[in-house]
Order: C-alpha cells, then sequence, then structure tokens
C-alpha cells in the first residue's frame, strides 16, 4: 500500500512544476543555516560555504537525485516517446485513420467473439462446484440419451452409490384459468431435488420438500419472479394464494429469482414448477414408457464422471434382471454438465473463433506493409537522428511505441466496436445457444482485447524496428529521397502473398458453408412448408372429465370451427410426433411374428396420431392407396398409414396394403391402408443418419379413452393457410374463443420457420464466414493495392525508360499486371495447401458441412478465380497510372 | 540503485525517523548535524541525500512538512512523524534490533564449545 502511495505520489509529482522551486528554497535555507554555524565556528564567509558545499555533496548532484526520487524517470522517457508518436499519427492523419480503423475492426470483432466464447465455453457455469454437475439419461434402442421412466429414476436415485443427489424434469404446459384470460403457460415438473441440487434459493418461500414431489401428493407450485409481478404485483401475500392450472388448484410456495438461467437437456425456465407427482399422464407408473423425463445429477465429493458412470451401469444392470420386460438394454448415461451445454456450438464458436482471428492477423500484414512504405519516407530521419547521436535501442523504442500507440487506439476503438458487435452477434446467434445469458463484456474480455491489441502492436511494429537493425546509415544518408528498394519491397511481396493466401482459407471455409446451405435447401423434407402453421391447443379443463363421447364430439366441433376461419383450407390436429418439433415413438410387431417379450424385442416406428385433413394440410405425398379417413373412428376397423421408409424397411418388395401390424397397446391388430412419402422428422440433415426412420400414421379418432384425455391436456394444430401466417392465428383465435372462453391456443409458428430455426448455426456461421473473409478480401486487396502502387512509384524512372526505348503502353500495363498477377498466384498456391488442410478440420470436428467434402474442388475453384480476379482488380488502377507515365519528364528529372 | 544505497536508505530512513520522534518537528539541517551528533561523528553523512531520503518518507505518507522559521528566524521547511511513521519506527527498531542480536550472538565468543 504504501509503495502503491508512493507511486502515486511520484506520478503526480512529474506534473507539479512548483516542486524545484519549493526544494531550492529548502536547500538555500540548509546551505545558509551552515554557512552561520561555520562562521559561529571561527571560519571566513568563504571557508565556510566550501565546507557545506563539500558536506552536501555537490549542488547538482542533490537536485539531480532529488528530481529523481520526485518523479519517475522511465516513465518521462516513455511519456517523451507517447508524446512525439503521438505528433508523429497526428502529421499523417491518413495513415493513422487507416491503421487504426482497420486495427479496431480487427480487434473488434475479434472481441466481440471472445466475448462470446468466453461466456460460452470457458467461464464456469454459475452453480457451486460446478464440476460435480451431470445430466443423466437413459440410453436405449435408437436413442443414445432417452428419456428416463419415473420409476426407473426412483430405484436409481435409491440404489447408486456416486451421486449426492438426482433430479428430473420434464417440460409441459398449463391452462392457467380464474385470472383474467384463460392462457397458455410453460411449465416444467421437477422433482424437489432439482433446484437444491443446483443450489438455486428462492426469492421468497421455500422449494419442494422431500416427498412432496410422490404421486398422489398435494398440488404445489414454485412460480417464477416474472410472473409474480406480472400476476400478483410482487406482493408477498403471495405464498398460500392458489393457481388454477388445467383446472386443478396449485397451492404456491415459493417464488425464484429471475436470474436463475438454465438450459439443459429438455429443461428450460418457465414462469411454474410443480412437483412431477402432479404428472397426470398414467403411464407414469410404466417403467418402460418414454415420457420426456430427463436428469441431472450431483456427484459425490471426488467422484469422477466415469466411477459414476461404472456405478450407474451397475444400478441399471440389477435393474434389467429385476425388470427383464421394460429394462432390457436400458443403461444410465452419465453426461458433465458443461459438455452437455456447450457440445453444439462448441466447433462452430473455435472455427469462428480461428477465422476471425485470420482476419485480425491480414489487418496486422496490412498495417505492417503501410509501416514499411513509411519507415523508408523516414528513412531519412531516422538516419540524420541517429547520425546527431540517437541509440538504435532508443529509435527501435520509439518506433515501438508508435505501433503500440497504433495498436491502442484500434484497441479502444475495437473494444466500442465489439460491445455493438456483441450484441448483434446474439442476436444472430442460434436462439438455442446455451447460457447466453452469461455473455458479456467483462474484466476478462477487456484483458484479452489488450493483450489482443498488444500482440498486434508487436507483430506490425516489428517488421519495421527490425529494419533499423539493419539498415546501413551511410548508405540511406547517401542515397537521399530514393530510399532502399530491394530488400524491403521483397519483405512487401511476401506480406501480400501470405495475405492472399489466409484469405483464400477464409474464403474456402464460407464457400463450403454456403454450399453446404445450398445442399440443404434442395433436401426433399418430404412436406409442402409453405402456409403450414402450428400451433398448440389446450381445451377447457373442464373437459377433462367428460366421457369419451363428449371428448370425440368436441374435436370434431373444434376441427369444424378451425376449418371454418377464414383462409384456412385444411387442419388436423396432431398428437405425438410432429416433423422436427416433437417426437413419440410406436412399438408393434408384424403379422405372423410371435409377440415379443419386451419392448427391447419389438420394432420401432415414429407415431404420429393425426386426423385426415393431415394429409393435405403438410402436403404430404400419396404414394399407395388411401390416407386416413373420417370414417375411420372408433366404430371402424383400426386403421394405419406408414411411410415409404417403414414399408421397405418391413415389407421389402411386398405389397403394404392390406398388411397387418399389432400395435403394442392395442389388442387388435390394425390394417395398412396407404403409403406416403418419407418426412423428415429429424431435421434436414440428420435425418437420414437416424435408425429410427419408419413412420405410421394412427386416426386420432381411434384412441382409446385414456389417451383422449391425455390430448385434453393440450394438443398441436396444424392448419393450411393461404394468408399471412399472423391474420391466420387471429382468425383461429377468434373462431376458438367464440366457441369456449376457457380454451386457448399459444405458440403459433409456421413450419419454414422451424426449418429456418434448424438451419440456424449453419446460417450464422455462414454469414459470419462470409463477413470475415469478405473483409480479408477487402484487406487483402488494399495491400495488393499499396505494394503494386509502390512498385509503380519506385520503377517510374525504370518504365519511363522503358517507354523512351519503345514499349509501348500495352506493355508496360501488362508488366504491373503480371507483377501482382504473379504474388496472387503465389497466395492462391500456399493459400489451396492451406485451406485443404484446414478445412479437413472443421469436416472432422463439426458437423457443419452437408453435402460436399472439405475438398470440394467447386469451392476450390470458385474462391481462387475471386481472389484472382478481386486481386488484379486491385493492380488495375496502379496498372493504369504506369501507362500514364511521361517518360520524357522521368528522363528530365534523372 | 544498487544493494548499497537501498541498506544505506534503509537505516538512514531509521535513523531519521528516531531523530524526529526525539526532536519532534525540525528541519533537514537539524536533522543532518543530529544524526551526526548522536552517531558520535563516526558517521560522516552526505548532507545531500537526506534530502530524496526525506522525500521518500514524506512519499510513502511516514513523515509531513510544512515550511516555518528557524530558531535564527529563517524560512526552512520542517519535518515531524506522522501517526504511521511512528508504527514504522516501531517496526523497524524491533526488526533492527532483532538483527543485531542474532548477529551478536554469532560475533560473541563461543561459551560452551
Amino acid at each position: 500500500m504504501r509503495k502503491l502511495r508512493a507511486l502515486w505520489m511520484r506520478l503526480v509529482g512529474m506534473f507539479g512544476g512548483a516542486a524545484d522551486e519549493e526544494f531550492a528554497a529548502e536547500l538555500d535555507g540548509h546551505l545558509a543555516m551552515h554557512i552561520e554555524d561555520g562562521m559561529r565556528a571561527g571560519l571566513s564567509a568563504e571557508e565556510a560555504r566550501r565546507q557545506a558545499m563539500i558536506r552536501l555533496g555537490g549542488l547538482e548532484q542533490t537536485r539531480q537525485a532529488y528530481r529523481e526520487r520526485e518523479r519517475l524517470p522511465w516513465f518521462e522517457t516513455l511519456w517523451q516517446d507517447v508524446r512525439f508518436g503521438l505528433r508523429m499519427l497526428a502529421k499523417s492523419p491518413g495513415f493513422t485513420i487507416v491503421a487504426v480503423s482497420t486495427l479496431g475492426l480487427g480487434i473488434g470483432a475479434n472481441t466481440a467473439l471472445f466475448s462470446v466464447v468466453n461466456g460460452v465455453l470457458l467461464n464456469p457455469l454459475p452453480y457451486p462446484h460446478p464440476e460435480e454437475l451431470v445430466t443423466v439419461h437413459a440410453s436405449k434402442q435408437n436413442f443414445a440419451e432417452g428419456s428416463i421412466s419415473y420409476l426407473n429414476f426412483r430405484d436409481w436415485r435409491r440404489d447408486n452409490k456416486t451421486l449426492s443427489a438426482l433430479a428430473v424434469s420434464r417440460g409441459t404446459g398449463f391452462n392457467l384459468t380464474g385470472m383474467g384470460d384463460a392462457e397458455e403457460i410453460r411449465a416444467q415438473l421437477v422433482s424437489s431435488d432439482f433446484f437444491p441440487l443446483l443450489g438455486v434459493k428462492p426469492l421468497i418461500g421455500r422449494l419442494f420438500a422431500p416427498h412432496e414431489d410422490e404421486v398422489g401428493r398435494e398440488p404445489l407450485a414454485l412460480i417464477s419472479e416474472g410472473l409474480w409481478e406480472r400476476k400478483f404485483g410482487s406482493r408477498t401475500d403471495v405464498l398460500g394464494k392458489v393457481l388454477t392450472l388445467d383446472g386443478r388448484d396449485y397451492t404456491i410456495v415459493g417464488v425464484l429469482p429471475g436470474d436463475f438461467h438454465l438450459t439443459i437437456n429438455s429443461f428450460r425456465v418457465s414462469d411454474i414448477y410443480v412437483p412431477i407427482g402432479q404428472f397426470r399422464n398414467p403411464a407414469l407408473n410404466d417403467r418402460a414408457a418414454g415420457l420426456g423425463i430427463h436428469g441431472i445429477a450431483r456427484l459425490k465429493p471426488g467422484v469422477t464422471v466415469a466411477q459414476a458412470q461404472a456405478d450407474m451401469e451397475q444400478v441399471s444392470q440389477r435393474l434389467e434382471k429385476a425388470y427383464p420386460e421394460a429394462d432390457e438394454g436400458i443403461r444410465a448415461k452419465i453426461l458433465p454438465f458443461k459438455y452437455a451445454m456447450v457440445r453444439n456450438v462448441q466447433p462452430l464458436l473455435l472455427i469462428l473463433m480461428g477465422a476471425v482471428g485470420f482476419v485480425l492477423l491480414i489487418a496486422c500484414v496490412n498495417i505492417a506493409n503501410l509501416l514499411l512504405v513509411r519507415s523508408n519516407a523516414r528513412a531519412q530521419e531516422f538516419a540524420v537522428r541517429s547520425a546527431l547521436g540517437a541509440g538504435r535501442v532508443r529509435l527501435v523504442r520509439q518506433l515501438i511505441t508508435e505501433s503500440m500507440m497504433l495498436s491502442l487506439l484500434g484497441g479502444m476503438l475495437g473494444l466500442t466496436l465489439a460491445s455493438w458487435g456483441t450484441k448483434l452477434l446474439l442476436k444472430l446467434l442460434p436462439q438455442e445457444l446455451p447460457r447466453g445469458a452469461d455473455i458479456n463484456l467483462s474484466g476478462t474480455v477487456l484483458g484479452f482485447a489488450l493483450l489482443v491489441s498488444l500482440a498486434a502492436g508487436t507483430l506490425f511494429g516489428l517488421a519495421p524496428a527490425l529494419r533499423i537493425f539493419r539498415q546501413n546509415l551511410q548508405d540511406t544518408l547517401k542515397e537521399g529521397s530514393r530510399g532502399a528498394g530491394g530488400a524491403r519491397q521483397r519483405a512487401q511481396s511476401w506480406l501480400v502473398v501470405f495475405q492472399m493466401a489466409t484469405t483464400l482459407v477464409l474464403l474456402a471455409g464460407a464457400g463450403l458453408m454456403i454450399r453446404s446451405l445450398m445442399k440443404l435447401s434442395e433436401i426433399d423434407i418430404g412436406f409442402r412448408a409453405r402456409g403450414v402453421l402450428t400451433f398448440g391447443l389446450q381445451p377447457s379443463p373442464a373437459m377433462i372429465g367428460s366421457s369419451p363421447e363428449a371428448l370425440r364430439a368436441y374435436l370434431r366441433e373444434a376441427n369444424a370451427r378451425i376449418a371454418a376461419a377464414p383462409g384456412v383450407d385444411a387442419v388436423s390436429f396432431s398428437w405425438a410426433a410432429l416433423p422436427m418439433l416433437s417426437d413419440d415413438e410406436q412399438l408393434f410387431w408384424l403379422d405372423g411374428e410371435p409377440k415379443p417379450q419386451n419392448a427391447d424385442g419389438m420394432h420401432w416406428a415414429i407415431r404420429y396420431i393425426v386426423e385426415p385433413g393431415y394429409l393435405h394440410a403438410m402436403g404430404l405425398r400419396l404414394l399407395k392407396g388411401r390416407f386416413l379417413a373420417s370414417s375411420d373412428d372408433e366404430h371402424a376397423p383400426r386403421a394405419v398409414v406408414i411411410d415409404e421408409v417403414f414399408a421397405r424397411k418391413f415389407f421389402g418388395n411386398d405389397e403394404p396394403i392390406g398388411k397387418r401390424v399389432h400395435l403394442e397397446q392395442f389388442d387388435d391388430p390394425a390394417l395398412v391402408v396407404g403409403v406416403v412419402g418419407h418426412v423428415n422428422q429429424w431435421g434436414l440433415d440428420n435425418d437420414a443418419a437416424h435408425s429410427l426412420r419408419a413412420e405410421v400414421y394412427q386416426a386420432m379418432m381411434q384412441l382409446p379413452e385414456v389417451q383422449l384425455r391425455l390430448v385434453m391436456m393440450g394438443m398441436d394444430t396444424i392448419v393450411h393457410s393461404k394468408y399471412d401466417a399472423n391474420l391466420t392465428f387471429r382468425s383461429v383465435q377468434n373462431a376458438i374463443a367464440r366457441m369456449n372462453h376457457e380454451q386457448v391456443v399459444y405458440e403459433p409458428q409456421t413450419m419454414e420457420s422451424v426449418i429456418a430455426d434448424t438451419l440456424t448455426g449453419r446460417r450464422f456461421t455462414m454469414i459470419l464466414l462470409a463477413v470475415f473473409a469478405g473483409t480479408a478480401l477487402l484487406l487483402a486487396s488494399i495491400g495488393m493495392y499499396g505494394v503494386i502502387s509502390y512498385l509503380v512509384a519506385q520503377r517510374a524512372r525504370e518504365i519511363g525508360v522503358r517507354m523512351a526505348l519503345g514499349a509501348d503502353r500495352r506493355d508496360v500495363f501488362r508488366w504491373v499486371l503480371t507483377r501482382g498477377g504473379r504474388l496472387a498466384l503465389f497466395g492462391a498456391v500456399a493459400g489451396i495447401l492451406a485451406a485443404l488442410a484446414l478445412t479437413q478440420v472443421i469436416a472432422r470436428f463439426s458437423s457443419l458441412l452437408y453435402g460436399v467434402h472439405a475438398y470440394d474442388p467447386w469451392t476450390m475453384v470458385g474462391v481462387t478465380l475471386l481472389m484472382m480476379m478481386v486481386a488484379l482488380a486491385a493492380c488495375y488502377l496502379p496498372a493504369r497510372r504506369a501507362t500514364r507515365i511521361d517518360p520524357m519528364q522521368v528522363l528530365r528529372s534523372e | 540503485m544498487g544493494d548499497k544505497t537501498d541498506v544505506w536508505q534503509g537505516t538512514l530512513a531509521l535513523m531519521v525517523l528516531k531523530t524526529l520522534e526525539t526532536l519532534g518537528p525540525i528541519h533537514g539541517y537539524g536533522i543532518a548535524r543530529r544524526i551526526e551528533q548522536t552517531s558520535g561523528n563516526l558517521l560522516s553523512l552526505n548532507y545531500g541525500t537526506l534530502y530524496p531520503a526525506l522525500l521518500k518518507l514524506e512519499q510513502e505518507g511516514y513523515i509531513a512538512s510544512e515550511w516555518g522559521l528557524s530558531e535564527n528566524n529563517r524560512k526552512a521547511k520542517f519535518y515531524k512523524l506522522t501517526r504511521a511513521g511512528r508504527k514504522q519506527l516501531e517496526r523497524e527498531a524491533r526488526d533492527w534490533e532483532q538483527a543485531t542480536a542474532i548477529l551478536a550472538r554469532f560475533l560473541s565468543p563461543a561459551e560452551e564449545a
């Protein structure tokens, strides 16, 4: 502390001028007193003065020592350098502006991206001991990370030895009534341990107590701070109040803080959390049921993920023995929390970080080039200064100081740009970016920006500084304004080659991304997305208790109402799977096969439970037979429609129409009545690779009573309309409200936006890579322009002489273009080699490329041509200038 | 700044602090004379080195200064101990005594050999 204080005082001391005079007065006083004493002892005035001076040890030395203590000498030299540097930069504003803005862009882009990388990949998770957190899934046939059945969860929790807590969650939605308009609210079913495990504390009230999450317990609810504010005006008497959700009363026990963020598995931050035991699905007690329940857990201190995995493996095996019918082949799967959160974006972010690093490198090279040209212009200045006695070290320090100042100015501009850029990035980023809330301009990010600025400054400042050491003083002085040509010209040329090569790598990356997206847009997804709108429909809570006849009558009426809304030309309710949005499986066996003993022995298909309007609403292709019809109702024999993958996989070349399949949950077999084209359930790119692709369509009217009741707790609706989606949704809303005020339609999504969302990650990468590559191309062409311009200026004399000797303007023009073209060609060759290596990395470590090879020849040839063209265009102006050289003038000036 | 001056400045600082404690507020020349006298003229102090040392102590906040009049009615800068300086003096004096005590034990003739 004392040292800091002293340092501060000395820093302040440098700017106070009065201190010198004060010390002079103090010294005067000192000497006067000393002389008086001496005279009193009998010395002559002169002798007394001499003695005093000797004892002092020299007036000037004392002053010097005092001054050095008063200020910071090294800081003063630095300050001098900085002031001189600022003057130099101010003297050539053009250069300064170009250099600083180029750097600012480069550093800004790097900082913005780094702040994303830092927030998402580097920062620890905001929970106590985040390294102990893991996710837990059930791996089973077709699903490496499948959902855990409720009974298995309870047994896993009881039997394991390595977890200090295991909790599960499942997304759901509730129809909130009795508080203004009926409203659909996103909710999560959680087990009691869920929030304590994460270390989340309630804002007011309490969390769920152990055992309150069991089936048959009193309905309780936790609400979010947002809902608390919106519905209860943040009043503390909310505790003990009642929320009516899906017609049942839940007592509010606590409020969760608004800064609680978590996106993991299927868990999303919601407005309402209720105990998992309140899940009104009879399958909750079916050990084999896949209900979309996923787990998180905390490892006991000191336990590794591998140990926990081994422990859970044993637990699963014991359960498999105990319940062979339900648990055959089912294993617990444990993954580290952070890995589970960021694995999808990690490669993407790292690739972009690498790309943006390249852009900065290219920017640095440009500035190095500019500085080389300047240092040529300043060679005279330095030669003179060094002839006047300035040491080389001092000169180099001056140059480095100048570069550092440039880079720090660039860094400051960069930070400003980054604070905007980060916001922009977050807008562009895939919506589901995990930990998006953790991204900000933190101290780490500021440190990074500073470090990058200094590194950049050193990088581009080094080249001209090194030249000082090689410079031959006398030659420079003799040479006068002509400057030294060869070596520097070569250095500049290499820098341009390097720029061109790096640019090509970026162009290749962007090109491959564009090609991937083009390929993806050509994919036949099996349905017509245009004009398709999906939304949720939650019937009035009163419906849940009605008779099956009343439920079916309700569905028919609601369907007719929506169908009558203006613009709607096809409508279907849907439950179970929906392409790219939700999935559900049907287990079955074929007619003629013995009934398998357990789920593992059955065949699997994706299950769509729909109505006849689905065929037209989604625009499926009907290949054979017919689609489900309104006559396939509760009285008719069970009918199913299958897709072409199902037909090929299970019936081969046999005629599928008329075949019978045994659906697991029904006693009577179902008759295949039609075949439709395959629909990409798993998204554009992943579908072909998925092991579960066979699809089966069942009629909603043929659902048994139990499941019909579940449908009443929320279903999807698909409509096709020729009108705009917003308009359509509003007219559907009106139609539904007219029918019954307690039912809600919610979360409208066009199928086109659903498809677009699956591509956001790729589009984001493509846009950024393209922007980076474009910037790189611009910078590189500026670099090329600079070097060729310089070449023309340097060789003006030679060109003039050639022209005087009979070379015509076209020869000169071609000569200049050849020089530039050669550099670009070198760059292209080096770039292609580097690109081939680096795009392999993209292909190996991410799934960003689709349908193109990392060495896609079209892309490589295309980007090379583009770069060559731009490079030659950059040479055009200097080449034109070369042809305008007047030979007479050149010769005269010699 | 070599090692020698550092050590020297360290002890000089201690002497200055002690002098200020004994004499109360006093000017630089007085401090110099007092140090010389106390050392029994064994120490030949270059008066000029005193002033940077005083400045350092002041920058560190151990002493404070203000202009006043000397006994001969001459304008002079008077230095005095601050509270932090008093504590520092105690600390340094203790350290110094400890160090000399240890050294003394090394240098005194061995009793039980």
